[in-house]
């Protein structure tokens, strides 16, 4: 059971400010989205459906040589440009600490 | 040659590159005669969200490169895109042009590059005609939740057109560009496409980069085309795959040879039908009807058709939305208010966060968020994300033993024609319900193609109460990986039954 208290703390952790109307629409919505979702649970176990055979195994790591850097500064502007506020090469944020 | 709205039905790339060569028209005739469309026909369909002011730019120098290159009699060497106009999905970014996503997060976003695919594409002289609507970040299946207004079904405007790339399917369906580019994470250029009567083609994960694409679920989406014909989009898919460096998810693999490709008399394709996958319930009659009678043309076309034992797929909508949610949370992450997108002012930086996020992102896109925030949550990971991803693993196996019996598993693509607006909107869990022959393909990796086997009235009709009978349908056909080619072979063959 979803409980309202875990709708805000989702709603903190998610960093969204929600309306109440929101809230209490979510509340409903995410209970039967998970009940349908947690079906999963019925699904076999890995274990007993690979029958031993090691999963995932076309998945692979791939790396680059930490070679050819873009020109510094090449696409400085164009990336600033797109920032809501900027001070000379900064994105401006406010301060996070207290004094 | 006058490019009558009629002529545009009719036309194919290829008929348009061959008519292009021999001068019955101009790259710039043939770009007028779809902004004319478009100004006829957008108001009420809602297909693009931006017509380029420079379309008339393009199309004049792909005229120029024509004349140059038959001056010197060089026309051979011309790329069969040349002086093509395509219409490109709102989250594709085309360096210097607005790209939303159908955000208001993006409202004015300029993409600072292009994405591989628009490069490839620029490289052989696509005009570019706008970009289309979808579901905002590509979350949804209706084009209902973009934060510009709804796109309309081109065979009937009471109806939804699929999505999320609903406004690139409806601008080739409704003749308002010759094709596009859509974007795929569990079936969104499949299912519009059975909507709008048009071949959407899934290509496999990893044949296509997604540099310049936004990602929605990384681990799923993929890039591929929606066009009128199989020929069409296989010609597309041709122009824009291939290894990126930029894309480590793509892959750089020698080609399949020729030889391995041939089928006919010696060599049937088999096709492969999940029996007790479509015996769930819950699927129209008339959809399942219409694959029935489709099956049965092939068989008579030469096809072999075999049921086929996947018992896993009973799972993959779940496993699906799993994953979906975990990527979601974590890719719309990324949106804080302060590098690009909307910024709202708080009162502390965290109130930036919140009431950016919480105003500027759509109601979709926020559930999303929320429900990936909880799966992923201490405590919930096992039963969630993890379980999911052995699920996801047994489903792909399913997929590559059906492969070892055939070279096809074919499906419908979803369980119904296109339904009337806001028949799903408040209920969600509805309306993931409907993606449910489309999902485990992307969950397996493998190609997927919507190839329509009722093309539906090629006029504009309205909602005529419980008849569907001048609505598109469409057969889901999937091959193994890397084997888009099984793809095109059969959908030409599709389409030669239907005719």
């Amino acid at each position: 059971m979803l409980e309202r208290k875990d709708i805000d703390n989702l709603a903190n952790l998610a960093r969204i400010a929600l309306s109440e109307e929101e809230k209490d629409k979510l509340q409903k919505d995410m209970e039967s989205i998970l009940g349908y979702i947690g079906e999963l649970q019925k699904a076999p176990s890995f274990a007993e459906a690979s029958e031993g055979k090691p999963g995932n195994h076309y998945l692979r790591n791939v790396m680059r040589e930490d070679v050819e850097p873009f020109e510094a500064g090449a696409n400085t502007e164009s990336i600033l440009s797109q920032a809501p506020k900027r001070r000379g090469d900064y994105f401006v944020v406010k301060k996070i600490l207290d004094n | 040659m006058k490019l009558t709205a009629e002529k545009l039905k009719d036309l194919t790339i290829r008929s348009a590159h061959e008519a292009l060569m021999k001068g019955d028209f101009t790259a710039v005739e043939l770009a007028e005669a779809y902004l004319a469309e478009i100004e006829k026909k957008n108001p009420e369909l809602n297909a693009y969200l931006e017509v380029f002011a420079d379309v008339i730019d393009q199309a004049k120098e792909a005229d120029r490169k024509i004349a140059e290159a038959k001056k010197e009699g060089k026309e051979s060497e011309l790329d069969i895109l040349i002086g093509i106009p395509m219409a490109i999905k709102d989250n594709i970014l085309i360096k210097g042009r607005i790209a939303s996503s159908a955000s208001k997060m993006l409202e004015n976003y300029t993409a600072t590059y292009s994405a591989t695919v628009i490069e490839k594409l620029k490289a052989k002289g696509v005009v570019f005609l706008g970009r289309t609507n979808m579901d905002e970040f590509a979350m949804g299946g209706s084009t209902e939740n973009s934060a510009y207004g709804i796109t309309k079904n081109p065979h009937d405007p009471t109806c939804v057109p699929g999505g999320s790339s609903g406004g690139s399917a409806t601008a080739v369906g409704g003749n308002m560009c010759l094709a596009a580019l859509g974007s795929d994470t569990g079936g969104s250029i499949r299912q519009p496409s059975a909507f709008c009567g048009t071949v959407g083609l899934k290509p496999t994960y990893g044949s296509v980069s997604r540099y310049g694409v936004m990602a929605m679920a990384s681990s799923l989406d993929q890039i591929g085309p929606i066009a009128k014909t199989v020929e069409d989009a296989e010609i597309i898919y041709d122009a824009i795959r291939g290894f990126d460096r930029y894309d480590s998810t793509s892959y750089d693999l020698p080609e399949i040879p020729a030889s391995a490709k041939s089928f006919g008399e010696a060599r049937k394709i088999k096709i492969g039908v999940p029996e007790s996958f479509l015996n769930q319930g819950g699927i129209d009659e008339v959809v399942l009807k219409n694959f029935r009678e489709t099956l049965a043309k092939l068989e008579k076309a030469g096809c072999e058709i075999k049921t086929v034992e996947m018992p896993n797929l009973h799972y993959s909508l779940a496993t699906y939305y799993i994953t979906v949610f975990s990527e979601v949370s974590a890719n719309m992450a990324r949106f804080d208010g302060v590098r690009y997108g909307s910024h709202l002012e708080g009162k502390d930086l965290l109130e930036d966060y919140m009431k950016t996020r919480g105003e500027k992102l759509g109601r979709e896109v926020r559930r999303r968020i929320m429900l990936g925030t909880y799966v992923l949550s201490a405590g919930y990971y096992d039963a969630y994300y993890n379980k999911a991803t052995q699920v996801r693993e047994l489903i792909r196996r399913d997929y590559a033993k059906a492969f070892d019996e055939v070279d096809i598993v074919a499906t419908p693509v979803a369980p119904s024609s296109a339904y009337p607006i806001g028949k799903n909107t408040n209920d969600p869990l509805q309306m993931y319900l409907e993606d449910i022959f489309t999902v485990p393909i992307n969950m397996a990796g493998v190609p997927g193609m919507a190839v329509p086997t009722r093309l539906g009235s090629s006029e504009l009709r309205r909602g005529e109460a419980g008849n569907t009978d001048h609505l598109p349908l469409s057969i889901q056909i999937v091959a193994p990986w890397r084997r888009d080619d099984i793809l095109f072979t059969l959908g030409k063959i599709i389409e030669s039954c239907r005719a």
